[in-house]
């Protein structure tokens, strides 16, 4: 459904006042592919390049070289307006700050409607209020709250309202950059269950940006390791956490703290 | 055994607000023993920091106030003590270091100025903090750290500017450090190289360790005690093992099926529905009670007590309490899948 080949990113670096430009590359050599219906996690720590990745896949951020394909055709052609659009249609983000990812100038309504009447989605504002109102109760969210504004809802509520507005222009894929690092665990698992559901249900496709390991165990199909803009290792779940070849991927596994109180693994400095 | 190094009494810290009064604490009772490490577990909102601050009276005031309880460190209560009083306990006997390392340190003075200012605020000579803090800066693992006294918090990473507080903390050999969510800001693999430090060094100075945390994980790896804390109060205290072992508040019993992890692929995973209720406006006697699976009529009615009180294991929850009428609602939380083995520990109920 999505591959990547090849993909870089550079960054350009001034240095003093008349200085020359260096660059910086943040991502290098990045490659994989997605099948639908399936989940791929990049995971990595802060700096990896992870979210800069994330960032080219959906069309937000140029890429200095690399190719992305989405159902065989190439993202970055611009191709006609139209294509253009239905590319955006088909392609949504959900982002880890809840507080920060919703306009707080706008209700629930608002910001539901917003994508559907710019991708002409419903007759009218009446079907899409009751497509907005369907979207809520499908993330488990009332109703009564499309007159409400971000601020009267809890984060997990928040991410709920995120993950509805992404589903509210009918997408393929989406790119979860984080989703539930900002949210307590018992109300991450409430959303892990709506992602999954989602995905049966609706077939979606996600890239499942986290440096959140248990989470990738629980959720993803296949693991990309990134360190310093490279993939360092990828594979199936089971081969990445039982068999990993990389130091790397080794030593990132290694320092996940283990819930049994009488391994106490983690190695002294 | 001997008397515990930390006893807190009855905490309760309050907040004059708008809305009423904010109960953040309400009532947290708990031990710290000399050279062991107890965690205080919670998510967010449930008073675990304000816990921490209150310990050294540094609540932001007027608005918050502790408004009773006692605070026996060494046997004495540090609400007698006069706020100079209490300078002379702060960084000193009981050192604390908090989860964003950049806002903690002062970002105009160099690392050597701020090291050596909590040596010489309790009476140590230049000369001699300056060689303290080069000591204290390559046990933390500064590569230089001659040359770090010189540097700015800007110039190190995340990680390092943690083993700098750290550094700071250990300054003047604390009885107790408190750590408040002291890696929540940091990588995996510098989370695990910090966590390994704070426990090379407690175990080095026999230090005893209060560490506040939301993640059950670093909980199993360094604490020997936990609280687990949900609305202001201590909903459960155990041993590390025996609570990992058999969680017993539902509370306690949701969090752990809610983790994710490989062998629950496929499956949904448990949720406690709702959300932590508003501080300004608990519910009026079980404050889980409103999410709880197992709710009967007496969780709404009767306030629930750490029972068997004065033990070792105590759980705030009428499921264990004998004289408690009813009987816990059991097909929910069974539907949940967090019943486990509760229908045995369940107290034979005397009251009807």
């Amino acid at each position: 459904m999505i591959t990547v080949k090849n993909l870089r990113k550079d960054y350009p670096i001034r240095k003093g006042l008349l200085g020359r430009t260096s660059y910086k590359t943040v991502v290098n050599q990045v490659g994989f592919s997605i099948e639908k219906g399936k989940t791929l996690a990049l995971v990595g720590e802060s700096g990896s390049g992870k979210s800069t990745v994330g960032l080219m896949v959906l069309g937000l951020l140029e890429p200095t070289e690399g190719e992305i394909l989405y159902g065989g055709k190439p993202l970055l052609n611009k191709g006609t307006g139209a294509e253009q659009k239905a590319l955006r249609r088909a392609m949504q983000v959900v982002f880890q700050d809840p507080f920060a990812s919703l306009n707080a100038r706008m209700t629930v309504r608002e910001t539901l409607t917003e994508g559907m009447t710019v991708h002409n989605i419903g007759a009218n504002a009446k079907e899409r209020d009751e497509r907005a109102a369907t979207l809520l109760t499908e993330v488990g969210l009332p109703p009564t709250a499309l007159d409400r504004y971000p601020h009267e809802f809890s984060g997990g509520q928040r991410q709920r309202i995120a993950i509805a507005r992404a589903l509210s222009v009918g997408p393929e894929f989406i790119v979860l950059d984080e989703p539930t690092s900002a949210l307590d665990v018992s109300v991450q698992s409430q959303v892990l269950n709506l992602l999954r559901k989602l995905q049966r249900e609706n077939g979606l496709t996600y890239l499942f940006i986290t440096h959140n390991l248990a989470v990738v165990e629980y959720l993803a199909d296949e693991v990309c390791v990134m360190e310093q803009g490279r993939i360092v290792e990828r594979g199936t779940v089971d081969a990445i956490f039982d068999t990993p070849q990389q130091d790397y991927t080794r030593r990132l596994l290694n320092s996940i703290p283990s819930l049994d109180p009488d391994a106490h693994r983690l190695a002294p400095i | 055994m001997s008397e515990p190094l930390l006893s807190v009494e009855n905490l309760r810290t309050y907040f004059s607000s708008s809305r009423g009064t904010v109960k953040a604490v309400d009532g947290v009772s708990s031990t710290v023993n000399r050279g062991e490490t107890r965690a205080i577990v919670g998510e967010s909102g449930c008073g675990k920091s304000m816990t921490a601050l209150s310990l050294l009276q540094l609540v932001p005031e007027p608005a918050g106030y502790i408004d009773s309880g006692r605070i026996l460190f060494e046997g004495k209560d540090l609400l007698d003590r006069t706020w100079s009083e209490m300078r002379e306990v702060r960084g000193k006997d009981i050192a604390m270091i908090f989860q964003e390392p950049m806002t903690s340190l002062n970002p105009v003075y160099n690392i050597g100025y701020q090291i050596r200012e909590a040596m010489s605020v309790h009476g140590k000579g230049a000369a001699e903090a300056t060689d303290r803090a080069i000591h204290l800066l390559g046990r933390v693992g500064l590569d230089n750290p001659a040359q770090a006294l010189r540097q700015y918090p800007h110039e190190l990473s995340g990680g390092m500017r943690q083993r700098v507080m750290i550094a700071i903390a250990l300054a003047n050999q604390p009885k107790l450090l408190i750590a408040d969510e002291p890696t929540t800001a940091l990588d995996v693999t510098v989370q695990a190289q910090i966590l390994g430090l704070i426990r090379e060094l407690q175990r080095e100075n026999e230090m005893a360790v209060l560490l506040i945390t939301h993640d059950l994980g670093i909980v199993a790896e360094v604490a020997d005690q936990v609280s687990v804390m949900y609305a202001g109060q201590v909903v459960e205290s155990a041993d590390t093992r025996s609570l990992f072992k058999d969680p017993r508040h539902p509370y306690s019993k949701g969090l752990f099926a809610s983790l994710p992890a490989r062998n629950r692929r496929g499956q949904d995973l448990a949720t406690l529905e709702g959300i932590v209720p508003d501080a300004a406006n608990w519910p009026p006697a079980c404050r889980f009670a409103p999410r709880c699976p197992f709710r009967w009529e007496s969780c709404d009615t009767i306030l629930p007590k750490l029972h068997p009180p004065g033990s070792d294991r105590p759980v705030r929850c009428h499921i264990y309490d004998p004289t408690i009428p009813g009987r816990p609602n059991l097909e929910k939380a069974k539907a949940l899948n967090i019943a486990g083995d509760v229908t045995s520990d369940i107290a034979p109920t005397t009251a009807r």
